[in-house]
């Protein structure tokens, strides 16, 4: 399996760049975005993002808000939920909204690497699904 | 008694005392002005009645006893015309006419004489022995032979007993002569004494110069002078001759009011009077304002009674809401402390989490640098490691204080088990044995035997036990003392007594010891949240968590959590 591409974002700058640095050296591949404005923005032209950890509390527009517009837009993305403890609430109900699971700050790094791969390994699966539905799709239609 | 408790006091008394007020004044005054408006409607409607009854009795006898008169006048005057001087001066004939009319009218007519121009009686017929009496010298003969016809005032005459003649003057050929017939006294008494009513109604005649025709035979002549005042008014009262009922209502000497009506006879030549007393006359009227007022009397004690009921049941009430109201607010300023602390405390932990998460993963990037870095084999590199591990351990410990101090801030997810309390209790003490062996602390337990199992969080409630428990031995730090652990069954709750024999709390601190950040400990020892994080526990049990507190003997916290929690709390 090829190393998920992630994209770590929060607002808290050397915490995104520490963390980002963390991931790169643990073969993941990561872009980095500091609101969840930017982070919609950069997946206009970057569509092939696996994993997005988001987190919940963010000035302008918050967690719960990016994830909903993220999944309305690119619904096989998988989103990890990471908040500071305070926001446990918004973390669960960002799970209603669609999110693949949560942490919380600090984390812990293998774990952290656990739930993103467990993430990729979820959309890898139904990309496969949808790739494997388009085949037949164009096989049945050309009468193979 | 606190200034609150005489306050509500105070308060409680001043609205019993309103409430009776008002219930009185809204019952009793629209009672009094009903009843009052309808006996005094009834009262005056009552005497207008009497007072017409009485006036028509007085007119209607008036007018019989006028009739009497006029009747056996005109008898006389018949007999007279019919048998004349020649006839009637034969004293045979005058018997045979005498025997004629009592055989006609009774005994109305007592004796009959013809007597002369001269005054002397020529025949005459009846019981006295009064052939050939002179008149001649006495009043009412000349009275009479000056007039067709002359009824007399009562009189002794020759007889010597009171009576009154009736006698009609014929004009003989010659000379004129007069027919005279005296009336029986008793029975023209008889007319008048008739006119009875009550216990002190009666009538008598009076004649024009105030002397009595009739004497009434129930009542003493001192009742009759009583009123000769009023008599001497009615007499000269020209509405009284004219025929009409005339009536005045006056106090006698005895200062007792009577009811006065009188009517002339004889063309007002004499007056009958009608009197009673007012109290006699209006009895029924009394005996009525008499039941009334009893029947009202029992009323107000009613009123008064219900009022005074209604009222205490009414403060009762209120005095009873009152308190469960201060215990409310009580419980809502606590629960308004405990949120809004809550809410500072997550907004605190969010805070530090975030550099606290910078901080671990400044150090985790270290740490994965040190894995590439070739170190020679020295102190520095171990001296790094331990730094970094430090600084590791560190941020886990921050992370670990955030969440006890969200814990009681908000819902955790700590999962509900069925607790044997026996056990928790006895680990508790367990942990706690040797901190209150250094404190010089003995702790006894009492468990009632087969405690059921509680549906709760266990680490919650340790959290709780082992907050209370490290309390009650700092309580006895210095000189030592008792810890008493009690648990049993009451009803459907499990009570849990924590007891210590330390210094005690001063009343003033009881209301404030679960108040969040408040300790008695020394600075850096407490954090005065454990007792806010107990309290909050309990209340989402379900539970009440209570102090009783004397200082100087010691402190004991009682625990009640109910067995089985509502459906709705569960969830």
């Amino acid at each position: 399996m090829t190393p998920p591409l992630v994209m770590l974002v929060d607002d808290e700058v050397p915490f995104v760049e520490t963390m980002t640095k963390r991931l790169a050296k643990r073969d993941l591949n990561v872009i980095a975005a500091f609101s969840g404005q930017e982070a919609l923005e950069i997946l206009d032209y970057q569509r092939d993002v696996d994993v997005v950890i988001l987190d919940v509390k963010m000035p302008g527009m918050d967690g719960i808000e990016t994830l909903k517009k993220m999944k309305a837009a690119y619904p096989l993305i998988e989103v990890v939920m990471l908040t500071a403890h305070a926001t446990v609430e918004s973390a669960i109900e960002g799970m209603r909204f669609g999110a693949f699971d949560y942490l919380m700050k600090p984390c812990d790094m293998d774990q952290l690497i656990g739930k993103v791969n467990e993430a990729a390994r979820k959309k890898q699966g139904h990309e496969e699904k949808i790739r494997e539905a388009h085949v037949k799709e164009i096989i049945s239609k050309r009468g193979y | 008694m606190t200034k609150h408790t005489q306050l509500a006091d105070h308060y409680l008394r001043s609205l019993n005392r309103n409430i009776v007020l008002i219930i009185i004044a809204v019952s009793v005054i629209p009672l009094i002005l009903v009843s009052s408006t309808i006996y005094y409607q009834f009262r005056i409607s009552y005497q207008e009645k009497v007072y017409d009854h009485l006036r028509e009795l007085v007119q209607s006898h008036a007018q019989n006893i006028d009739q009497f008169l006029q009747e056996k006048l005109s008898n006389i005057r018949l007999l007279g015309d019919n048998w004349g001087w020649d006839g009637l001066a034969n004293e045979s004939t005058l018997k045979e006419r005498l025997a004629a009319l009592q055989k006609c009218f009774g005994q109305d007519f007592v004796d009959l004489g013809v007597i002369n121009e001269n005054g002397v009686q020529i025949a005459y017929a009846g019981p006295f022995k009064l052939a050939k009496a002179d008149y001649s010298d006495a009043e009412w003969f000349h009275k009479a032979i000056q007039s067709e016809f002359f009824i007399s005032d009562v009189f002794l005459g020759l007889r010597g007993l009171p009576h009154f003649i009736i006698a009609v003057r014929n004009n003989g050929e010659n000379s004129p002569w007069i027919l005279r017939a005296t009336i029986d006294f008793v029975r023209f008494t008889t007319l008048v004494e008739n006119i009875r009513l009550g216990q002190t109604g009666f009538a008598f005649i009076l004649n024009n110069k105030e002397e009595l025709q009739t004497k009434p035979i129930t009542r003493p002549t001192a009742d009759i002078i009583a009123g000769k005042t009023i008599y001497t008014e009615f007499l000269a009262k020209p509405s009284v001759s004219s025929g009409r009922v005339s009536m005045a209502v006056i106090s006698d000497n005895a200062r007792k009011e009577n009811i006065y009506i009188a009517a002339f006879l004889k063309k007002g030549d004499w007056l009958l009077v009608y009197q009673q007393r007012t109290a006699d006359a209006f009895a029924d009227l009394n005996k009525t304002f008499l039941i009334t007022t009893v029947l009202m009397f029992f009323g107000l004690v009613a009123i008064i009674i219900m009022a005074f009921t209604l009222s205490q049941t009414v403060v009762n009430r209120v005095a009873k809401a009152d308190s469960e109201k201060q215990l409310m607010s009580k419980k809502v300023v606590e629960t308004g402390k405990l949120a809004s602390v809550g809410e500072l405390a997550a907004g605190i932990a969010h805070e530090i989490n975030n550099p606290v998460a910078i901080m671990v993963e400044e150090a985790g990037w270290m740490g994965d640098l040190m894995e590439e870095i070739t170190f020679d084999e020295s102190e520095n590199r171990a001296e790094f490691e331990r730094a970094i591990k430090q600084i590791q351990t560190q941020g886990r410990r921050c992370k670990e204080i955030t969440h006890k101090l969200l814990s009681f801030a908000r819902k955790t997810d700590a999962t509900i088990h069925d607790v044997n309390i026996k056990e928790l209790l006895e680990e508790m003490v367990t942990l706690s044995s040797q901190r209150a062996k250094y404190g010089m602390v003995e702790i006894r337990t009492e468990f009632a035997p087969n405690l059921p199992s509680l549906r709760v969080s266990t680490s919650e409630l340790q959290q709780v036990f082992f907050n209370l428990i490290n309390n009650a031995i700092d309580a006895m730090d210095h000189d030592g003392g008792t810890l008493t652990i009690s648990a049993q069954q009451r009803e459907n709750d499990l009570v849990v007594a924590v007891s210590d024999t330390g210094t005690g709390i001063p009343e003033a601190n009881l209301d404030r010891i679960f108040d969040p950040f408040f300790t008695t400990k020394p600075v850096g020892k407490g954090t005065g949240l454990g007792l806010s994080i107990c309290y909050g526990i309990i209340e989402k049990m379900g539970g009440k968590l209570e102090v009783e507190s004397t200082v100087g003997k010691g402190t004991t916290f009682l625990i009640s959590i109910p067995f089985q929690m509502d459906a709705e709390r569960q969830n």
